[in-house]
């Protein structure tokens, strides 16, 4: 009886084995590195920042467009000079920072909620639901997804709030589709059908049997579409039609800077391109590696 | 001796299931009764439509299968055309179902305990307390040693013929009436295939559960069933005592079933089988469908013969083996 016990921890949990497999890669560490230093900076900003960006008081036209390592008035040193406004380009990174990673998570968060839910619930019910369903999903995936967001923020106007709404439309499909093809293969497995047998109700199947099943594949589409979010976001501002100049993102601190970057002022552009750069790709190399570790037909 | 009115009536029963092909009919002109703690055996081969009988007696038979004609009571219920939310609230409660591969019938992510609870749950308006203790007992129930610790585990971390007791367990939470068990041991090594027939057989008789037993193995049904339904083509061809059956049976098919276990033969002697294969039940005629394969075919047999009943026995043809007086 207790070797029975005692013989069974010695399995490697799941979790475990996960971490270990993905340590595999010293990219993917870096990559993972760089995202918990992107998320604390984001989170912190407003400690970190050595001027808040959104204080307009704060701001002398004067020191407009100063290159980096230049003195304030006041003795601070703008490390990476500053915009047309005479703002701080390091604050203004951390905050867009900020702003961009919540626009991107936050979207990301409830496009897979929202996607799916529909593609489980598809794959659940088939028939003529999962026709209509995936059909939509079809027509929305054959637009680009940067002429919908447009259309929508034309309609919508500016805000986090619009241009998250609009995120969320352009990529609740991509979810809808990842969840519904890994849902009809674990619908066709026998414990769903076990679980019928045992009289659980169709919500319970979905959602306690279905849905943390289908939810490998998920989790590597969402941090690829959370990068994606990033960077529609960016290219949304950047065209004037994302977030307001009070609350600026990466995208529009470089579409402020992109008219003087051919006249030696680099920095207003290239410093907030850096940074958007750099937290995707943190972002992609995370995802990277989860798709290898959790996808079971590439493990070695 | 049993109660007179048995606890399933099957009359009857006919389950299609549109093909691209056609309207194929795994299930047809399916009857049976079952006594409060009887054991019945279905026997058949892959594809005669045992499981798919199980499943239409569940109400889990999804389009483009349905269960074209044909009832099935249940302890005095109806359950052809019952409301969905009526059939569920029978499923798990009072009709259980074991499955083949207990590799496959456990949810990987959940732990044992999370998919014991929720089985009593979904049934009983109880504490998760209470539901854990009834897991634990039903662990203990099936001969799990230190069920309390080994319900926090996870299936991988279970063989498979601890896996099959934890589906039994599960299986027998709410003390159902009937079990259906749709070869529960074909998956598993032959000293356990022994051990959990020894272990259904004695609980269904502690219990007074009647129980299904679908099976290709006649080795299996000899030391466990009552009753035997011998199925061929979605339906039944034979039925009647196992022991008679087994002994004695009537139906060329059931003859030939016999014979083709290795251990009728001796050894150097050639293995006897079936000639030909199981028909598609797509192109079969309107007679017999053992015909083509049978070797006292005559040309009666292109009409489908009736099951002739005589002395608790049924046959389903024109030309007997041991003529039923």
């Amino acid at each position: 009886m207790s070797a029975i016990v005692a013989a069974a921890p010695a399995v490697e949990t799941p979790w475990q084995r996960f971490r270990r497999q993905f340590a595999e890669s010293r990219l993917a560490l870096l990559g993972l590195a760089l995202l918990v230093v992107v998320i604390a900076i984001a989170l912190f900003a407003p400690w970190i920042a050595p001027q808040n960006p959104y204080d307009l008081a704060k701001l002398d036209l004067l020191d407009a467009r100063l290159p980096p390592g230049a003195q304030a008035a006041d003795g601070m040193t703008y490390w990476l000079g500053t915009d047309g406004q005479g703002r701080d380009m390091l604050s203004a990174i951390l905050y867009g920072l900020r702003v961009s990673l919540y626009v991107g998570v936050a979207s990301g968060v409830i496009a897979l909620t929202l996607g799916a839910v529909i593609g489980v619930l598809a794959a659940y019910l088939g028939g003529r639901f999962e026709q209509i369903i995936m059909r939509i999903v079809d027509i929305q995936l054959g637009f680009p997804a940067i002429l919908v967001a447009l259309i929508l923020l034309a309609v919508l106007g500016k805000g986090v709030d619009k241009i998250i709404i609009a995120l969320v439309t352009v990529q609740w499909a991509y979810y809808a589709r990842t969840a519904r093809s890994a849902a009809v293969v674990e619908r066709s497995k026998e414990y769903i059908e076990a679980a019928r047998a045992l009289g659980l109700s169709a919500w319970r199947i979905v959602l306690r049997h279905l849905l943390p099943n289908a939810l490998p594949p998920l989790i590597v589409v969402g941090t690829v579409q959370v990068a994606h979010a990033i960077a529609l976001e960016a290219t949304l501002s950047f065209l004037g039609l994302g977030l307001p100049p009070t609350e600026p993102s990466l995208g529009l601190l470089i579409a402020n800077g992109y008219e003087v970057l051919m006249s030696g002022k680099y920095w207003i552009s290239v410093y907030p391109g850096v940074a958007l750069l750099v937290t995707i790709l943190a972002i992609n190399l995370v995802g990277d590696q989860l798709r290898d570790v959790l996808n079971p037909r590439l493990s070695r | 001796m049993r109660s007179p009115s048995p606890l399933l009536t099957v009359a009857g029963l006919r389950t299609e299931f549109a093909t691209r092909e056609g309207v194929l009919p795994a299930v047809a002109d399916l009857s049976f009764n079952l006594a409060r703690g009887e054991v019945l055996g279905l026997v058949g081969e892959s594809g005669s439509g045992k499981s798919v009988t199980g499943f239409s007696i569940l109400g889990l038979i999804d389009p483009p299968g349905r269960i074209a004609a044909g009832s099935i009571v249940f302890d005095g219920m109806e359950l052809v055309g019952a409301a969905p939310e009526a059939l569920r609230r029978l499923r798990g409660k009072r009709i259980a179902m074991i499955f083949q591969d207990p590799m496959m019938t456990l949810n990987p992510v959940l732990s044992i305990e999370t998919q014991m609870v929720e089985t009593v749950l979904a049934h009983e308006d109880t504490t998760h307390e209470a539901a854990r203790q009834r897991a634990v007992e039903a662990l203990g129930r099936v001969g799990i040693a230190a069920a309390a610790e080994r319900l926090a585990q996870y299936p991988h971390q279970f063989s498979g013929g601890m896996r099959q007791r934890v589906a039994i367990a599960i299986a027998l939470l709410h003390k159902p009436d009937l079990i259906i068990a749709d070869e529960p041991t074909t998956a598993l090594d032959v000293t356990v295939q022994g051990q959990i027939l020894y272990e259904m057989q004695k609980l269904v008789r502690e219990s007074g559960t009647a129980l299904i037993w679908i099976t290709h193995d006649l080795a299996v049904v000899a030391g466990l069933a009552e009753r035997i339904a011998v199925m061929y083509a979605g339906r039944i061809v034979e039925t009647g005592d196992a022991s008679e059956i087994l002994d004695a049976p009537c139906h060329p098919y059931t003859r030939g079933l016999l014979d083709s276990v290795p251990a009728a033969t001796h050894p150097g002697e050639r293995l006897r089988q079936i000639r030909g294969t199981t028909p598609s039940v797509l192109r079969l005629g309107p007679g017999c469908a053992f015909r083509e394969r049978c070797d006292r075919a005559v040309g009666e047999c292109a009409v489908m013969p009736p099951l002739v009943e005589h002395d608790g026995r049924a046959v389903r043809c024109v030309r007997p083996l041991e003529l039923v007086q």
